[in-house]
C-alpha cells in the first residue's frame, strides 16, 4: 500500500467529499467540498468516482511525500504553482509521484481551494457514507479535524495509467446569481436594490461555516430575530449588524436570522472560491433560470469524463509553463498554436 | 372531515429547497402541522425529494431540481399539507435524568431570583412539564422542546455564552432544550444530563426524533456521574417509558 505523508500544510485544509446528506433533521450538516465541480474534476482525472474523498487544500501551500510506492494524483480548483521533484504540474491535470518524491503546492492564486485527488481514494472509515471532516461533530476520517503536518493518507499503489488533463469551461467573474428568499419580505425594496447594486467583499474572518460579507449595512424591516428555520448552502442570512453571512457547507442546520436571498447551486462553488478582499457583485435571477442553471451544472458534472484529454510529457511541460506564466501576465509559450488556447479568463491572472 | 386547512407559504430557499412555512411564530399547532407534513412525505415519498428538515414553524424540503421543479413540487406539497395528521401511534416518550443547579446548572439561582421564587420551585416546575421535541437543529442532537410552563418563560441572556457544556439542559424564551455537544448558547442553564442525544458508534446514533415526547426527572450529582460513565460506554440512560 502506498501513502501520502503530509510534510506541511496550512490551515483550512481537510478531507472532503460529496458530504453526508440525510441527517439534517438531527442537526447534522452534510459538510463536503466547498467547490463540488473542482472536486469532481480532480477525481475524474484520477480515475475515481466524482465525489470520492480528496484533500481540500486551503489558500496556503502544502507539501506531500509519497511513501511505500508511487502515488498518482490530480489537481483542480484554485490555480497554484505545483511541482513534483522540481517538475511543474499544471492545474486540471493528473501526475504521478514516484516513491519518495515530494509534491509541493504554492499559495492559491485567484481562488481559495484546490482539490488533490488520489487515484484509488483515501483509506478511511466512512460515517453516514462519507469521510468528510466536520470537526464540530467529531466526524471525518482518517482524521476528524483539519489536516496537520505528519498526517498520513493511505491509498492504493499508482496504476501507471497515462496522465490526463481535463478541459473545463472557462472560469468567469460574472456576478454571483441568487434567488430571493426565503425571508426577503423582511427587507424593504430599496434594501434589496442596495444588495444587488453594491460591491461586496468576503471578510478574512470567514470559514467553512460561513463567509462574512463586507459592504453596505442591510436594514431589517421588523428586527433581526426570527424563529429559527432550516438553512441551505448559500443562505444569505442578515444578523443584527446588517452585514450578511453566507452559510457554507459546515453551517448550522437551522438559524434565527432573516435570509434575504440564496446563492444558486450552480454558482455556489464559484462563490466559495472568491478570495477574501476581492470585490464582487450579486445578481438576482428567477427560480426558472436558477433551475435551468442547476440542470446544466448537473449535466456538466455528469459529462466530466468526456472532457478528459490525453497528455504527452511535452504538453505537460508547456501547460505547466503556461500556467506559471499566467501569474505574471507573461507571454505564454502556448500562444504559438499548441492545444491549450489562452482564454481571457486565463489571462485575468491573480488578484 | 375537517374543514380545509389554511395552506402553508412556499418560500424558495435557493433552487434546491423549499421552506414550507406554517407560521411565523412559535406555535404549537403549526409545529404539529410541520411534523404531520414530514410524516406524510416520509409515508408517500415524492420523486426528487432528498431530505426533509422539520423546524418549529416550517418544513425545509430539499430536492434535486433535475428530477422535479419548484412549481410541481410546490403543488404536491400543498396537496400533502391538506392531509389530516397520521395517527400518532409511533410517538415515543422518553424520561431524561437531569442534575439541576450548582456547577451543572449555573443559572438556576439567577433564574429563581428573576422569577421571584426558589431554585427548588424552578426545578419542580421544569420536571412537571410534558414536552415534545419540536425540532432538532443547529448542531447534532440539539433538541428544542415545546411545552415549557408559562411560569418559566424568560428572555434569552443579553450576552450569549461562547461555550456551554455538553448535556446542558436550558431554557430560553418559551422553549427548553437538550444540548448534546459543547457550544455557544444564549439560554439559561438549569442543569445537565448524561444522556447523549448524539453519539457516534452507538445504535441509534441519534436518540430523539422530532415529535417524540420528553419528561425530565431530577437526579443527584453522584447518580449523574455514574450515568455519565455508562453513557460514555454507549448506554442510552434515557428511559423509553412508552411507545
Amino acid at each position: 500500500m502506498s501513502k501520502l505523508v503530509i510534510a506541511s500544510i496550512g490551515p483550512a485544509s481537510s478531507i472532503q467529499d460529496g458530504g453526508r446528506p440525510g441527517a439534517q433533521r438531527y442537526g447534522l450538516v452534510p459538510s463536503g467540498a466547498m467547490d463540488r465541480l473542482a472536486l469532481a474534476a480532480a477525481n475524474t482525472l484520477a480515475g475515481n468516482d466524482p465525489f470520492t474523498a480528496a484533500v481540500e487544500v486551503g489558500p496556503f501551500g502544502a507539501k506531500f511525500i509519497a511513501r511505500g510506492g508511487a502515488v498518482r494524483i490530480a489537481l483542480a480548483g484554485a490555480p497554484r504553482n505545483a511541482d513534483i521533484a522540481g517538475h511543474s504540474v499544471a492545474s486540471d491535470t493528473s501526475a504521478t509521484l514516484a516513491d519518495g518524491e515530494t509534491l509541493t503546492l504554492g499559495f492559491a492564486r485567484g481562488g481559495s481551494f484546490s482539490y488533490l485527488a488520489i487515484e484509488g481514494g483515501i483509506a478511511g472509515e466512512p460515517m453516514f457514507g462519507s469521510l468528510a471532516v466536520n470537526a464540530r461533530a467529531g466526524l471525518g476520517s482518517p482524521y476528524p479535524r483539519p489536516l496537520q503536518s505528519g498526517d498520513e493518507l493511505q491509498t492504493k499503489a499508482a496504476s501507471g495509467a497515462p496522465e490526463q488533463r481535463i478541459e473545463l469551461p472557462a472560469v468567469t467573474d460574472a456576478p454571483i446569481r441568487v434567488v430571493w428568499g426565503p425571508q426577503d419580505d423582511e427587507f424593504a425594496d430599496e434594501t434589496k436594490k442596495l444588495f444587488v447594486d453594491s460591491e461586496w467583499k468576503i471578510s478574512a474572518t470567514s470559514d467553512r461555516m460561513g463567509y462574512r460579507l463586507e459592504g453596505p449595512v442591510l436594514r431589517h424591516l421588523h428586527g433581526y430575530n426570527i424563529v429559527s428555520d432550516g438553512t441551505v448552502n448559500g443562505s444569505l442570512q442578515v444578523p443584527g449588524n446588517g452585514q450578511p453571512i453566507v452559510l457554507m457547507p459546515d453551517r448550522g442546520t437551522s438559524g434565527g436570522y432573516p435570509k434575504i436571498a440564496t446563492v444558486i447551486s450552480a454558482d455556489f462553488g464559484r462563490f466559495a472560491q472568491i478570495p477574501a478582499g476581492r470585490t464582487f457583485r450579486f445578481r438576482a435571477v428567477s427560480m426558472a433560470e436558477a433551475q435551468v442553471e442547476a440542470r446544466k451544472f448537473a449535466e456538466l458534472l455528469r459529462t466530466l469524463p468526456e472532457r478528459l484529454r490525453s497528455i504527452e510529457s511535452v504538453d505537460l511541460n508547456i501547460d505547466a509553463l503556461h500556467d506559471a506564466n499566467v501569474a505574471g501576465h507573461a507571454v505564454s509559450a502556448v500562444d504559438a498554436g499548441t492545444w491549450h488556447a489562452v482564454t481571457l479568463a486565463d489571462m485575468a491572472g491573480p488578484d | 372531515m375537517a374543514a380545509t386547512l389554511p395552506p402553508p407559504r412556499l418560500l424558495p430557499s435557493g433552487d434546491s429547497a423549499i421552506t414550507v412555512e406554517f407560521s411565523r411564530n412559535i406555535d404549537d399547532a403549526a409545529n404539529r402541522r410541520v411534523l404531520a407534513l414530514d410524516r406524510a412525505m416520509a409515508a408517500e415519498p415524492v420523486t426528487g425529494v432528498t431530505e426533509t428538515v422539520p423546524t418549529y414553524r416550517s418544513l425545509l424540503v430539499h430536492y434535486d431540481p433535475v428530477l422535479i421543479d419548484f412549481e410541481k413540487l410546490g403543488e404536491t406539497i400543498l396537496r400533502l399539507a391538506q392531509r389530516p395528521a397520521p395517527a400518532a401511534t409511533a410517538t415515543r416518550r422518553w424520561r431524561i435524568p437531569v442534575v439541576y443547579g450548582g456547577e451543572h446548572g449555573v443559572d438556576l439561582e439567577d433564574v429563581a431570583k428573576t422569577l421571584n421564587t426558589t431554585p427548588d420551585e424552578i426545578v419542580a416546575r421544569h420536571v412537571a412539564g410534558d414536552y415534545r421535541v419540536a425540532m432538532i437543529g443547529f448542531t447534532p442532537g440539539w433538541s428544542y422542546l415545546s411545552g415549557l410552563a408559562d411560569s418559566l418563560h424568560m428572555p434569552r441572556r443579553q450576552n450569549p455564552r461562547l461555550l456551554t457544556p455538553a448535556g446542558t439542559i436550558s431554557i430560553g424564551g418559551v422553549q427548553t432544550g437538550v444540548q448534546c455537544l459543547a457550544g455557544p448558547s444564549g439560554w439559561h442553564l438549569l442543569g445537565q444530563t448524561a444522556v447523549r442525544t448524539y453519539q457516534l458508534h452507538r445504535n441509534p446514533i441519534f436518540l430523539l426524533e422530532p415529535g417524540d415526547n420528553v419528561t425530565f426527572v431530577s437526579v443527584d450529582a453522584k447518580t449523574f456521574a455514574e450515568q455519565d460513565r455508562a453513557a460514555e460506554a454507549g448506554e442510552f440512560i434515557a428511559e423509553q417509558i412508552a411507545s
